[in-house]
This record gives C-alpha cells, sequence and structure tokens, in this order.
C-alpha cells in the first residue's frame, strides 16, 4: 500500500509537458498605468485626451454604447466639478454631471436621433448629459457592410474583455508592423503581432509542401492580420496642451486610459471604500481574537 | 492554540463566563457598526438611479393646441396636463379670491415656497414672462395620485370647469386649483421655461 | 448526546410565549447553552463562515434582482447599469459573484474537514447527505446564476451544460428542451435560470436548517471523533465561546474576501464574460468558475465507449457519479475510527486525495489536450478509488492509533506534549 502510495504521488510531480500551440502571439508591451494597483486612480488629463483621440478617431467605426454623456461629469469621471467655474449661475451644482457646464457643452456638439414626433418622423436634436454616445452604425449589418464583413466591436467593456487588457490595447494600437516576408495578405488585410491569428494559413506557396502544411524550418510569424489598418499616425490629433506629445504612442496611451475609465468608471469609489473596509474588519478580526483569546484563557481546550 | 493555563474548567454549566469585560462588549459593538454600515448601501440602492436622475428635462412643442383644448405629456413617468385657456376660462380663474380657496399656496416650483395662489401665480414658469393662456401642471391628484379626468375633449371637468378625479371626487378649477373634495392640495406647477411661443421645456 | 433543555423565562412575556410558541426557547438550546465539543478547531469554523455566506448571497442577491432584466436582450446591459448606474450597484455585484467563490471555497474546506475527521459516520450520516444535498443545490444556483448576465462565457456554459444533459439516454433530449424552452439557449431559457436562481437559495436555507437539525440531534462531531462523555468536562456551552470563535474567524475569512471585491473584482471572472452573448461565434476556451474545474475535467476525462455507454454519457456518469458517490460514503469507509487523526495512512491517502481535487481543478482550466487528458483520466480514477477501493479497504487492513478515552482527556493530553500529527490549527 505504501509502495503504490508513493509511486502514484512521485507520478503526480511529473508537471505535464507544455503543448504546442497554434498561433502565437508577441507578448505584450507591459505600460505603466496610472489606475494599476490598490492605489491607481485615473489620470484625468490623459483620459481626457483618450476621449479626444477617441472622438476623432476611433468613434468613426467603434461605439461606446454603454457611456452617456454625464458620465464623462460622474465622480472619478474625467470632466468631474467640485466648484462651478466662473460665469456659471449662482445655485448651480456643478457636481451634478446633468448641471456640469463641460458636459453639457460636449454634449451639445453632438446630434442625437430622437422621436418620433407627433408626426411620426425621427429627427435630430443636440445632445443633452442624459443621451448615451450615438453609435457609429445603425445596426451590425451597416457596420459589416461598411467594414469589409468585419465587425468593429464596442469599446465600453473592452479592457476587461481582454485579457491583461490596458496592455493588449497599447500593444495593439502601437505595434502594427510590415508583414513578414514568409505571408502574403489580403489588402484589407493588415498585420499586427499582437492580435490572436494564425499566420500559417497565409504563408506563400514557396514555404508548404504538398499538404500546404508550413515546410520544416519555417518559422510561423506571432500574431495574426485584422481588418483594422493601423488607426494611429503621428500628429492626427491635436492636443490644446502643448506639453503633451503628439506620437502614435501616447495617443495609444491617452486612448487606453480613457477606455480604462469607460470599463470601470467606479473604480476610484470601489478602493477608496476597499480601504475603508478592510481596515474596519482588520480592526474587528483583532478585537474579537482578543477577545476570544480572554474568554478561552479560562479554560482547557 | 495551546492551552497556556493548566486550571481545568469544572463546569460549564456552573462558570458563569466574564461576558461583561470590556473587551467582549467592545468587540459586539464593532461587529453591530458593520450592521449599521451595510444599511446605507442597501437603502441608497433603492434611490433613483444616476440614468433615472439624469433624465429630467422634456420638451413639447404647443402649436397644435387650439384654445380651449389639452394636452397630456410624460415627464418623469408622470403625466403633466398642458391647457390653452380661452380668454373666459382666464377670466373665471382669475376671479377667484385666494381667501376661498382651501389651499391657499401657489404649489408652482418656479417659485418661492409661499407664494399665494393667485392665478398668476399658477401660470408664472421659470422664465418669468407671462403666457397667461397657458396652464402647466403635474397631473397627479394630490390625494391618493390618480390621474383627474378634464383634459381630453368630453371628459367630465367636475364642478370647477378645470379636473374632477374619479377615485375619491376632488374638483380642481381652471388654475389646477382643489377646490372641492379630500385633495389637500392645488395640483403642483412643474420647473418649466417658454423656449419660444410655442414650445416649452419641462424640467 | 440528548441536549436537555437548560431554557429558564425569566420575565411574565418570556413564559407566556414559552407555553405558547417556544422560539426562545429553540434558539437558546441550539446556539445558547448548547454544548459543544470544547475541542473544536479553525477547520468547525466555516459551518458559521458558511451561514453567513448564504446570508450575504440572498441579500445582494435580492438587492440585485431590483435593478437586474432577465430578458435575452436586455440582461447585459442592466447588468452595467447596475455596475454603472445603480447606487452602490457595483458593490452588491461584485459581493454577490466573488461572494459565490468564497460560498464555494469555504463549502469545500468544510467537506474536507468532514471527510477528514469523518464527521459522515454512524450516527451523522443523515446530516453529511444533507450536506451534500445542499451542495448540488448550490451548484445548480451557482450554474444558473452565471448565466444572468448574458456574456459569452454565460451563454456558452450554459449551452455546454445544458448539452450533457442529452447524452442521458431516452428522455435526455426531453429534460433539455425542457429546461431550454425551445431548440436552443434562448430568452426563455434565461427566464426560467433567473426565476430558479432565485427560488434555489430558500431551498439551501431550507435544507441548511434540516443540516444543523440533524447534528444538533447527534452533537458535533470533534477532532477526536470520539463521543462526548461527560457534558460537563467535555463541553463547552456554544455562547459565548463558539460564537465569538466563529465570529473571528468570520473576521478573517471576511478580509480576504473584501481584499477580492474591492481591489481584484474580477479575477476570478472570465474576460470573455464581458462580452454580450452572441450565438453565432463560441469562444476560443469554455472554462467554467473555477469551482466547477473538479468536476469539469472528470466530465471532459472520459474520451472512450465502456461496452454500451459512449464516452458522452460516459463522462456525464463520472461527473454526476463524482457526487452521487459522496452520498453512500457513510457505508463506503469501513473504518471503526472516525478521526483521521489516529489513521496514519488513510490520512496520506486523504492528502493525496486532496492534492487530486486541485489536480483535477488545474486539468479542468486547460485545453482538453495530449497529457492533460491522459492525467484527468489518473485522477478521475485516484478519485473514485479513493471512495470505491481505498476507504473500503483501509478501514479492514489499517492498524489506527490508540484513541484517548474522552475528548477532556485528549485535551488534557495536548496542554502537555503536543502529538505528532496535527493536521489542524
Amino acid at each position: 500500500m505504501k509502495k503504490l502510495f508513493l509511486a502514484l504521488v512521485a507520478a503526480m510531480i511529473v508537471a505535464p509537458a507544455a503543448l504546442a500551440a497554434g498561433g502565437k502571439v508577441e507578448p505584450y508591451k507591459k505600460g505603466d498605468w496610472a489606475f494599476s494597483g490598490p492605489f491607481g486612480v485615473h489620470d484625468k488629463e490623459a483620459v481626457q485626451r483618450g476621449f479626444q483621440v477617441y472622438r476623432q478617431v476611433c468613434s468613426a467605426c467603434h461605439g461606446v454604447k454603454l457611456l452617456a454623456f454625464r458620465n464623462l461629469g460622474d465622480k472619478g469621471g474625467p470632466y468631474h466639478l467640485e466648484q462651478c467655474p466662473e460665469g456659471i449661475p449662482e445655485g448651480t451644482d456643478c457636481s451634478d454631471p446633468n448641471a456640469n457646464p463641460y458636459v453639457k457643452a460636449i454634449a451639445a456638439e453632438y446630434q442625437i436621433t430622437d422621436g418620433p414626433d407627433d408626426s411620426g418622423e425621427m429627427f435630430q436634436r443636440p445632445g443633452i448629459p442624459a443621451d448615451r454616445l450615438p453609435q457609429p452604425f445603425a445596426n451590425e449589418q451597416v457596420a459589416r457592410l461598411a467594414n469589409g464583413g468585419a465587425l468593429p466591436p464596442d469599446l465600453s467593456l473592452i479592457l476587461k474583455a481582454r485579457k491583461d487588457g490596458a496592455d493588449y490595447v497599447y500593444s495593439l494600437l502601437t505595434g502594427y508592423e510590415e508583414p513578414p516576408a514568409t505571408v502574403n495578405l489580403a489588402p484589407t488585410q493588415h498585420y499586427n503581432p499582437y492580435f490572436a491569428g494564425d499566420m500559417s494559413q497565409l504563408l506563400k506557396e514557396e514555404f508548404r509542401d504538398e499538404e500546404g502544411h508550413p515546410k520544416e524550418g519555417v518559422e510561423i510569424p506571432h500574431g495574426g492580420v485584422l481588418a483594422m489598418a493601423p488607426p494611429l499616425v503621428e500628429g492626427i490629433v491635436d492636443y490644446a496642451d502643448e506639453a503633451t506629445p503628439e506620437t502614435v504612442d501616447q495617443y495609444a496611451h491617452d486612448v487606453v486610459n480613457f477606455l480604462a475609465w469607460a470599463s470601470d468608471p467606479k473604480m476610484e469609489q470601489r478602493k477608496r471604500l476597499g480601504f475603508i473596509t478592510v481596515a474596519y474588519l482588520l480592526l474587528l478580526s483583532g478585537v474579537l481574537y482578543w477577545s476570544y483569546k480572554t474568554l478561552w484563557a479560562k479554560v482547557d481546550h | 492554540m495551546g492551552a497556556d493555563s493548566g486550571t481545568q474548567v469544572t463546569s460549564a454549566a456552573t462558570e458563569e463566563p466574564s461576558r461583561r469585560e470590556f473587551i467582549h462588549i467592545f468587540g459586539a459593538t464593532i461587529a453591530g457598526a458593520a450592521g449599521v454600515g451595510a444599511l446605507v448601501p442597501l437603502i441608497d440602492q433603492m434611490n433613483p438611479d444616476a440614468s433615472v436622475r439624469a433624465l429630467s428635462t422634456k420638451e413639447v412643442d404647443l402649436s397644435a393646441v387650439e384654445p380651449g383644448q389639452a394636452i397630456k405629456v410624460m415627464w418623469q413617468g408622470k403625466p403633466v396636463f398642458i391647457r390653452r385657456r380661452t380668454a373666459e376660462e382666464i377670466k373665471m380663474a382669475e376671479e377667484v379670491s385666494v381667501g376661498d380657496l382651501k389651499d391657499a399656496k401657489a404649489r408652482n416650483a418656479n417659485l418661492p415656497d409661499d407664494t399665494p395662489a393667485t392665478d398668476d401665480n399658477r401660470i408664472t414658469g421659470g422664465d418669468a414672462a407671462k403666457h397667461p393662456e397657458w396652464l402647466i401642471l403635474v397631473g397627479v391628484c394630490t390625494h391618493l395620485g390618480c390621474i383627474p379626468l378634464g383634459t381630453a375633449q368630453g371628459e367630465v371637468r367636475g364642478d370647477y370647469q378645470g379636473w374632477f378625479c374619479p377615485c375619491h371626487g376632488s374638483h380642481y378649477d381652471l388654475a389646477g386649483r382643489i377646490r372641492k373634495g379630500p385633495a389637500p392640495e392645488n395640483l403642483p406647477v412643474p420647473p418649466y421655461t417658454f423656449l419660444s411661443d410655442t414650445s416649452i421645456r419641462i424640467g | 448526546m440528548k441536549h436537555q433543555s437548560t431554557y429558564v423565562p425569566k420575565t411574565g412575556v418570556e413564559r407566556w410565549l414559552d407555553r405558547r410558541l417556544p422560539i426562545v426557547r429553540l434558539a437558546v438550546d441550539s446556539f445558547g447553552d448548547y454544548p459543544v465539543p470544547k475541542n473544536l478547531n479553525y477547520w468547525w469554523t466555516f459551518g458559521g463562515i458558511l451561514m453567513v455566506f448564504l446570508v450575504i448571497q440572498i441579500v445582494t442577491g435580492v438587492v440585485l434582482a431590483m435593478h437586474y432584466t432577465p430578458h435575452a436582450s436586455m440582461a447585459f446591459a442592466s447588468v452595467e447599469h447596475i455596475m454603472r448606474d445603480v447606487n452602490y450597484g457595483w458593490l452588491f455585484r461584485y459581493v454577490h459573484a466573488n461572494g459565490a467563490s468564497f460560498f464555494f471555497l469555504a463549502v469545500y474546506i468544510h467537506m474536507f474537514r468532514g471527510l477528514f475527521y469523518g464527521s459522515y459516520k454512524e450516527p451523522r450520516e443523515v446530516s453529511w447527505i444533507l450536506g451534500v444535498v445542499i451542495f448540488l443545490l448550490m451548484m445548480a444556483t451557482a450554474f444558473m446564476g452565471y448565466v444572468l448576465p448574458w456574456g459569452q462565457m454565460s451563454f456558452w456554459g450554459a449551452t455546454v451544460i445544458t448539452n450533457i444533459l442529452a447524452a442521458v439516454p431516452v428522455v435526455g433530449e426531453s429534460i433539455q428542451q425542457l429546461l431550454w424552452g425551445g431548440p436552443s439557449v434562448g430568452n426563455p431559457t434565461l427566464n426560467r435560470f433567473f426565476s430558479l436562481h432565485y427560488l434555489l437559495p430558500f431551498a439551501i436555507f431550507g435544507v441548511v436548517i434540516l443540516h444543523v437539525w440533524a447534528f444538533h440531534v447527534s452533537g458535533n462531531n470533534n477532532p477526536t471523533g470520539v463521543p462526548v462523555k461527560d457534558v460537563k468536562k467535555d463541553t463547552l456551552p456554544f455562547t459565548p465561546y463558539y460564537t465569538v470563535k466563529d465570529g473571528f474567524a468570520i473576521a478573517v475569512y471576511l478580509t480576504v474576501f473584501a481584499v477580492f471585491v474591492f481591489f481584484m473584482p474580477n479575477v476570478l471572472g472570465h474576460p470573455d464574460n464581458s462580452i454580450e452573448a452572441n450565438p453565432l461565434s463560441t469562444p476560443a476556451h469554455i472554462v467554467p468558475e473555477w469551482y466547477f474545474l473538479p468536476f469539469y475535467a472528470i466530465l471532459r476525462a472520459i474520451t472512450f465507449n465502456i461496452g454500451p455507454i459512449d464516452s458522452k454519457l460516459g463522462g456525464v456518469i463520472a461527473m454526476f457519479g463524482s457526487i452521487g458517490v459522496l452520498f453512500i460514503l457513510p457505508w463506503l469507509d469501513t473504518s471503526k475510527v472516525r478521526s483521521m487523526r489516529y489513521r496514519p495512512t488513510a490520512q496520506l491517502w486523504f492528502f493525496l486525495f486532496v492534492a487530486c481535487c486541485i489536480g483535477l481543478g488545474y486539468l479542468g482550466s486547460q485545453p482538453a489536450e495530449g497529457v492533460y487528458v491522459v492525467w484527468a483520466q489518473i485522477l478521475t480514477a485516484y478519485y473514485f478509488a479513493f471512495f470505491l477501493i481505498i476507504l473500503p479497504l483501509l478501514g479492514i487492513i489499517e492498524k489506527p492509533k490508540p484513541l484517548p478515552k474522552s475528548i477532556n482527556e485528549a485535551v488534557l493530553k495536548k496542554s502537555g506534549a503536543a502529538p505528532a500529527l496535527q493536521p489542524a490549527e
């Protein structure tokens, strides 16, 4: 019995061999994110710039359907105000996102489809803080038609919907490369070493054997191809702040900050309440331990 | 957790544990505080959420409403009555003396709380411009929340030509003031402003 | 261990009520003066922890149901509405989602404790069986709850697991259709899962009462497995001794829980569930929540036909069998000694069994390919062998260490010189 036991233990200790995976992805670049860690908060200025990048670049194809304009002025949001700026009528509570002048101005820059009106027609009106950000496409079919069959995903939760979301999106946006010489790409395909895919299917004829499999010794490039062309180029968005560089890297960094806030707008409240709760529970644990020891000191157990 | 005292407990029942020692009371107190603390989110989650709080305004086009007619629109989940009064109806409403009213307060969200319920104060919007033709009211009976009749053509308007609540028989006049029946207050005037002569924004 | 009621109503009101509805007497007898062996270690605090989590899950669940919309086209958005718009909505959702994980963690520890100390043996078989019933109800509740946010993992998890039922001969497909309410997982499925997810916790609550009642009739087990001989020497009243000890353990466990809820609320979840359900596209790897992984591994381990039973049905039988075997465990273990503290050989096999369950959990999270499948088969074989071969055999061939004469004797010995094998504390 003992021998059988030892044999089983020994067998279990031997670790399973690693599997050969199909398409490999380049390890993501590690960004330095203001929002990570227990003390992390959203970098409001980066979120504002990222929102600008989103508006001027991403929003042509990608929606953020879970965001309303009012969210921009919520506590923890990029345009939240504790006090009203100059020139706002007395008695206005600018900490209320619906009264926040920046939020109202941003909303009013958008045209929102509303209705139907009394004649049964839909109509356009300027946005108000309660409105959600408009979608780039009326429905999935239109979106696919406009993007060569591909569906640009909604970005509201994209950082939560991908493993290591922030690093992934940052790597993807800054990681476009010329395709390796061993593959053939269609004009609508764009190579990115960080995008999950299977490049072995795109190998040129001369690198495959008769059955179509990659030839011995041919390295299969990391990553995959996607329908989205490199969206960011240097100088494409004009930042009001002169000190911030207008580079692809900076744009990607800022837009990730925006998306981090969009996917987790309550993060700051959560962490704040977390510190209070954990501190309280530690105190309670300590006191109850003391109470327990005092009580049980009188008995043998 | 080794027992550090060698004394043996003789009987659990006879040896009264020292329940009154400070540390036990302290422990129970902070544990109880958790319950109280948990009540804050438990109760607050039932308050109107952010999306409800945001949807507070509504714009209404009045151009299709003829004198003598009234319409009903939805605002914050409640009906708002908008009546275009005729000159005769305005006169009737103006002639009522505040002293005769059951509720002498204007109940107008655009005016201070203690304003008297004159017809003039009932038709004042947020922009202070007077549009005596237009009477704008939250159409919820101040008794128990039914919707009074009298807006649509042919509906019962009650003894005072305004509105009549069928649930418990409250009569409102041509300025939406309670005149008879169990309702305690005048129909409230919501916050509104005229955007043009024929359109208003409620809220 | 019959407990004589020690409750004496003091005031007139108490006497009046006691003659009509002796509810105070019940509470005092069950949680006040109720005698508990004085040597219970920290592993015994998980019962109290589980009570707390059942209440947390029910309370937060009721709150979430106030804001959630059980409709295929609105469920995902309504969950995000809770996360973004509802006051403290994010808190309730993260507590509820992570609460399920911590509930299962506690229940597994509670079950392993029962296994180690022989708490399933005579005279506590009924309490153990009711515990397994609770476990099954918990699994059903958790599975249906995971479907409600209507993300990709929700949808495809529901599809895969309900497809399991189709393997059952004759009635399988009818049962599947009854669960689906249509030709596939869809809005009717979501609606009934919501209804049942709300209902089952109350059923759990009911069975929990029976579970506690059952071991209050027989008396608690204890780390020595030796029954209480002398109530005065061997036991302490539940209050205050164990209320305070349980309270301390609950506070510590809640601290760890809070760290997850507030600082890493999504690490136990899966990124794919942040994508709305899409019936046209399956995620690359479908993995259940971590607490189902061992059973998922067993399900996938059966890759071969066994006589007339094909591999699909075989997997289903193995998976349900892995829980079913727990029902007959009291009669499989032939040892007269309850606690493995005095069973050195059984102890080794037990720890190997714990490792086996953790190993199965790991394998369940990996793709079902190559060496992983072989390992899952080995561990599945051990899982069943532990219950069906090792425990029955060990009871006959193993020579246990001498038992202490009483709980009190064991305690006194311990405060002198610590024994060699001390698994707990």
